[in-house]
């Protein structure tokens, strides 16, 4: 199973990068939730996905999956959350003074001098 | 901390005085005070005449890093108390004048005073040094304090465009000198040039030779002018006459020169050292004589004639450094060289000064320097131009005055090469002399040229910018006439500085192959008898004449009324051509487009974890230990492909913000199948926050607009997109795989082990993330604050117009 999901995450990466070389924040902001996504689902699989009961001490259960990579996801998904917050607020910002979410119409006028 | 020590920093820490003198002092030249320094140190250095002449030499320590083997010591030998005393008497004599020729009230004199001290006492550092570090870092400071006296007015385009250029190619010899130093470091383990001397063999017989060579060179041929590196020095001229007079004519040039005599005895051992020298001085010669003659100004002409001396020198240091190749000190054949090579450096010192200075009190007293608008000077100023006839008769070789003598020392010297018989001695060297030749034709040319057009022919008053012409004061004639009397002294006693200052000097360039207790006996005198060298000189006095009487016929040709040097041209093509192609790389690769730069860094890292894992035969993948797949995982992964393959398709906002909840959803779903309770509760709070505030956001946003992506550009996007998520995919796999097989357990059984009995808790993920690992949280904790404050200050904070970001 481990190796499906590896797929599946490569394709979410795949699908991640290409949003993000696309000229619309949102698509670029929608690209970066999809790419952390797909890294949480990496990230759990790596540790192997030997089945066990779910990581609560309980005297009947004889072997536990594993706690460590789950502590560690937690962080980062609220670490990700803050991030794609700010980004949006980011956009919004963005779209407010600018008038345009094409990041290519973002791109700055070279100076005369240069 | 000795006197010796005291005299080399003596200019430095009088600089630090200048500027006070300078403000409180306004009523008396600057310069009045500065004198004193470079005269005490003359007479200070004129004390080790004694010592160094009987062959001994005083070596002087100072801790500066002891431990990198780096010390402020200095030697002082018959050749570096040649270039002290150089130093600090055309060092007095150029600022005496320089009290005359720049005005007190005009001048920013403060900044003139603190550039000449910071210069001389580098070069003293220069000359006095026995660590190569330490000479390194004083000879930089020559480059810096030059490129400052050489833009001192910087107002002018000129003077900047001058100073760029010398600190550009000086720099550059500079760092190649600084490392043909280190690779002398790691061939002979020490710093100092003394036991450098000491280990030439091991130098010699090293593979690094020839590069430590040639690194080295290229800092002595930059500062000393040789060609190709020659074209700063005529651009240089636009520096104040006392300093042309003083760095570009007597010592900073005279730097390389020093550097190349001073290890000689560490190279001299291979014919490369030889050749390259010997052909690069002798070549350089022969250019600067020739582009002499097309100069129109009597600096450049001074500027180009500098060079063609220095190439003499140089070529003389390179065919007396035989004598080492041949361990041979008691033949003439090869000492000669030897010998003519520090008599016409003093001689140079001596005439070229005066010539500079000379130059200066014409441009001074008439206002320009151009041979075309000058004339007829000599009854207007009949000192000047006796001044001049001797120091332009010395230059171009004329018996009896020194130049005469250095001349025909030099012919013998270069003749002699001929009967060398090391690579093609025989032959090539035959070409040496005739190339010697030619080039003192054109200087002797150059010499009448200087003195028929300024001081002969019509006197033209329209064309000067002054009113009336008068001979200059007597202040600025005092330096020299001081100098013109030294090129007398040692015309008519030659032999005057043969025991004191020539002998200790050449004991130095070549120690250790003489006999014990033996030394050099130098005997120069005029009449050799009629001999090859007298006829070359007779010759060049002929031909010389000839082409400057009909120097009309030929100066209309189009070569001779191009003044710039081809060199200069090549330097600033290629020095445009550098900017703009610089400019034309950036351009290329900085597009200012964000999916260019994503494009960059994906295809970079790809690649990179390709070429190492193909490399390294990390590519392995195995299903065993894989777990068992339940039929309706199949079902969640369908519907999670399915949904991230429709994404990108979509145009419309609220099904792109479905959608990607829907990805969230269904992680949070697998977070459950996969025993992990606590991530999918917070998957799914999150998830619904998200989109909660996808859907605020978009409320203010356009909605997406289909993207017009070029066919080509969207097959790239596809290709990029996919190669990162293959990689990833087949990196993860081979190290799922790895982690298979390794013999290391998961560290969590201590974590199952301890939850309750060290934290008494029983939900183990919670445990880890307040107890065991408190850290991260509390710093994922300060993330989340920051990013609120964040986004709070991007929907408040707004920048007005005159506010200072």
């Amino acid at each position: 199973m481990e190796i499906l999901i590896i797929i599946v995450a490569g394709i979410m990466i795949g699908a991640s990068v290409y949003l993000m070389l696309s000229k619309s924040l949102i698509r670029i902001i929608i690209g970066t939730g999809i790419l952390s996504h797909g890294i949480l689902l990496m990230l759990l699989t790596m540790g192997g996905l030997k089945r066990g009961g779910i990581p609560v001490l309980d005297d009947s259960v004889q072997q536990y999956s594993d706690p460590l990579p789950q502590a560690m996801l937690l962080t980062v998904i609220v670490i990700t959350f803050a991030l794609t917050a700010y980004m949006l607020v980011i956009a919004i910002r963005v779209y407010r003074e600018l008038g345009t979410d094409n990041v290519e119409e973002l791109k700055g006028v070279p100076r005369e001098d240069d | 901390m000795t006197i010796l020590h005291l005299a080399v920093l003596a200019p430095f820490l009088f600089a630090i005085l200048v500027p006070f003198l300078f403000k409180y002092f306004r009523k008396v030249h600057t310069g009045w005070f500065v004198l004193f320094v470079p005269l005490i140190l003359f007479i200070y250095f004129l004390s080790y005449i004694s010592v160094t002449s009987d062959g001994q030499a005083v070596m002087q320590r100072m801790e500066w890093v002891p431990s990198l083997g780096i010390n402020f010591d200095l030697y002082v030998d018959g050749l570096s108390l040649l270039f002290a005393l150089l130093i600090t008497g055309i060092g007095t004599l150029v600022i005496l004048y320089s009290i005359f020729y720049l005005a007190g009230k005009e001048e920013r004199l403060n900044h003139f005073y603190v550039y000449i001290m910071l210069f001389m006492g580098a070069m003293l550092g220069v000359v006095l040094s026995d660590n190569i570090i330490v000479l390194y870092v004083f000879w930089e400071i020559t480059s810096i304090s030059s490129s400052l006296l050489i833009s001192y007015w910087y107002a002018k385009k000129a003077s900047v465009y001058g100073a760029q250029k010398s600190m550009y190619i000086t720099v550059f010899g500079g760092l190649s000198m600084l490392g043909g130093f280190s690779l002398l470091y790691v061939m002979a383990e020490t710093f100092s040039i003394r036991e450098m001397i000491g280990n030439a063999d091991l130098i010699l017989n090293h593979d690094l030779f020839l590069a430590a060579m040639i690194l080295v060179l290229l800092g002595a041929f930059t500062k000393s002018a040789q060609f190709p590196f020659h074209i700063w020095l005529p651009d240089a001229m636009e520096a104040p006459t006392p300093v042309s007079a003083y760095l570009h004519s007597a010592t900073m040039v005279k730097a390389g020169i020093y550097l190349v005599a001073r290890l000689t005895p560490v190279f001299a051992g291979g014919a490369e050292w030889f050749w390259i020298i010997t052909a690069a001085g002798i070549f350089t010669m022969a250019w600067g004589a020739i582009s002499a003659v097309r100069q129109k100004d009597l600096k450049a002409i001074l500027a180009f004639s500098t060079v063609s001396q220095l190439g003499m020198i140089m070529s003389l240091l390179g065919a007396g450094s035989a004598a080492f190749y041949y361990m041979d000190g008691d033949n003439a054949l090869y000492t000669t060289a030897i010998l003519a090579a520090v008599f016409h450096l003093i001689n140079h010192a001596t005439f070229k000064g005066s010539l500079f200075m000379v130059a200066g009190i014409i441009d001074h007293e008439t206002g320009t320097r151009d041979i075309r608008k000058l004339g007829g000077l000599m009854t207007i100023m009949p000192i000047t131009a006796t001044i001049s006839v001797i120091g332009l008769a010395a230059m171009a070789g004329l018996p009896p005055f020194n130049g005469f003598l250095s001349k025909e020392l030099f012919f013998t010297g270069i003749t002699n090469v001929a009967q060398y018989d090391m690579w093609n001695g025989d032959t090539i060297g035959m070409l040496l002399p005739v190339i010697a030749w030619i080039a003192s034709i054109f200087t002797f040319a150059y010499s009448a040229i200087i003195f028929f057009r300024t001081f002969r022919g019509k006197f033209k008053p329209d064309m000067l910018p002054v009113k009336e012409v008068h001979e200059a004061p007597a202040g600025l004639l005092i330096s020299p006439i001081v100098l013109v009397a030294a090129v007398l002294m040692i015309s008519f006693f030659p032999n005057i500085l043969a025991y004191s200052i020539i002998e200790p000097a050449m004991m130095s360039i070549l120690p250790g192959i003489l006999g014990e207790g033996s030394n050099f006996y130098v005997d120069i005198y005029h009449w050799h008898g009629i001999n090859l060298e007298l006829m070359m000189t007779l010759g060049a006095v002929i031909i010389g004449t000839i082409i400057y009487v009909t120097m009309n016929k030929w100066s209309k040709l189009g070569i001779y009324q191009n003044e710039q040097d081809i060199m200069t041209t090549v330097y600033d093509n290629g020095y445009d051509a550098l900017i703009k192609g610089s400019q034309v790389l950036t351009r290329i690769q900085m597009t200012g487009m964000l999916r260019d730069y994503i494009v960059y860094m994906v295809i970079f890292i790809v690649l990179i974890m390709f070429y190492t894992m193909f490399r390294f035969e990390g590519f392995q993948i195995s299903m065993e230990n894989a777990s068992e797949i339940g039929i309706f995982m199949y079902l969640i992964l369908a519907a999670l492909v399915i949904t991230i393959m429709l994404l990108p398709r979509v145009n419309n906002r609220m099904t792109a913000i479905i959608l990607a909840g829907f990805v969230g959803f269904l992680v949070a779903f697998i977070f459950t199948v996969f025993r992990a309770p606590d991530l999918a509760l917070t998957q799914l709070m999150v998830e619904t926050v998200s989109v909660i505030l996808f859907m605020a956001v978009f409320y203010h946003l356009p909605n997406l607009t289909k993207d017009n992506i070029a066919p080509l550009t969207k097959a790239i996007n596809i290709v990029v997109a996919g190669s990162a998520g293959l990689m990833v995919a087949l990196v993860s796999m081979s190290a799922f795989t790895y982690g298979q097989t390794t013999p290391f357990d998961a560290i969590s059984e201590y974590f199952i082990e301890n939850s309750v009995e060290l934290a008494g808790g029983y939900n183990m993920v919670n445990v880890v993330l307040v107890d065991f690992r408190g850290l991260d949280t509390m710093l994922e904790l300060l993330v989340l604050g920051i990013a609120a404050l964040g986004a709070i200050s991007m929907i408040k904070l707004k920048v007005k117009e005159d506010d200072d970001v």
